[in-house]
């Protein structure tokens, strides 16, 4: 099975990447543009067959690795 | 004294700082690669600037767990002496050896120029041979070099003074334009709680040897042989 990871910066966490895109969009006349954080998608092909334990393993890659606890979040799919 | 100096792929001061460590010990640091789980015994152990591996996925994200990294956090938690210069500060913290976390510069770009620095305490072994308020000139070179920390933890380091360095105006004054990257509180450099470990954005290493153009990094490698030799 495949999960996928998407890593936030937490809220609060100053994003001036995120920053630089509203302004670009506002520049390109894109109006109506809120706040914009930028984040990071990662997708892993697991051998494990079991969505409970597969997602388990992925919690703990997220904490050990994916992510930084200090200034990230992050939300993981489980798909098929 | 010895000393060694970590090499991860991508690392590109580690050459830089082995001069300047065998300039004050008057031998050469032993050169340890990344892949190295093992190695001899030393009374300091550097991690240099550079970019290991790629700065992927975060910078010092990858080097603070290779197989070296687990050494080097074995031997900090002991008490030996650890001194991480910019991707060395990124590893350490990546590494949960210094709190907080070094994010992309606040500017977007990548800052290469000098800046003044002011030495907040010389209670450690790394900067006892400086005087208490110094202004020293060292360059910076990076891109990730915001310092970020919850309130709390920025608390606790000005409480328990272990702040080491924070960006001054040449006068010593704490600017907001002294700052290169938006790091909270102007924070240059951090301790640990037994102030044997330090991190670091500015390059001590390249300011160390008036062929360089000037000194003011020399003083923290004098000041580690003294203390540790």
């Amino acid at each position: 099975m495949k999960a996928r990871v998407h890593v936030t910066l937490k809220k609060g966490v100053l994003d001036p990447q995120g920053q630089a895109i509203a302004h670009a969009l506002g520049t390109l006349g894109f109006a109506g543009v809120g706040d914009v954080r930028q984040g990071k998608y990662i997708e892993i092909e697991l051998a494990e067959t079991d969505r409970a334990t597969a997602r388990a393993r992925v919690e703990k890659m997220c904490a050990q690795l994916l992510a930084n606890p200090v200034i990230e979040d992050y939300a993981i799919e489980i798909a098929e | 004294m010895k000393a060694a100096v970590i090499v991860f792929p991508a690392s590109n001061c580690d050459r830089d700082v082995a001069v300047a460590l065998a300039a004050s010990m008057g031998r050469d640091p032993l050169m340890v690669w990344h892949r190295d789980a093992d190695f001899p015994a030393v009374d300091l152990i550097v991690l240099p600037g550079g970019f290991s591996y790629g700065d992927y996925l975060r910078a010092g994200a990858m080097a603070a767990r290779s197989p070296v990294m687990a050494e080097v956090i074995r031997r900090a938690r002991r008490g030996v002496p650890v001194l991480g210069i910019c991707n060395g500060f990124q590893i350490l913290t990546e590494a949960g050896l210094l709190p907080g976390a070094l994010m992309r510069n606040a500017g977007l770009a990548f800052v290469c120029r000098d800046v003044h620095i002011r030495v907040e305490t010389t209670d450690s072994v790394f900067t006892r041979r400086y005087a208490k308020g110094a202004i020293l000139r060292i360059p910076v070179a990076h891109h990730d070099g915001n310092y970020f920390a919850d309130r709390a933890t920025l608390e606790a380091l000005e409480g328990d003074g272990r702040i080491a360095f924070r960006y001054v105006e040449p006068d010593g004054r704490v600017t907001a334009a002294a700052n290169p990257n938006g790091a909270a509180r102007n924070i240059a450099g951090i301790f640990n709680t037994t102030r044997t470990v330090l991190g670091l954005m500015p390059h001590p290493e390249r300011l160390a040897d008036p062929l360089l153009g000037g000194t003011d990094g020399r003083a923290m490698f004098d000041g580690l042989v003294e203390a540790l030799a």
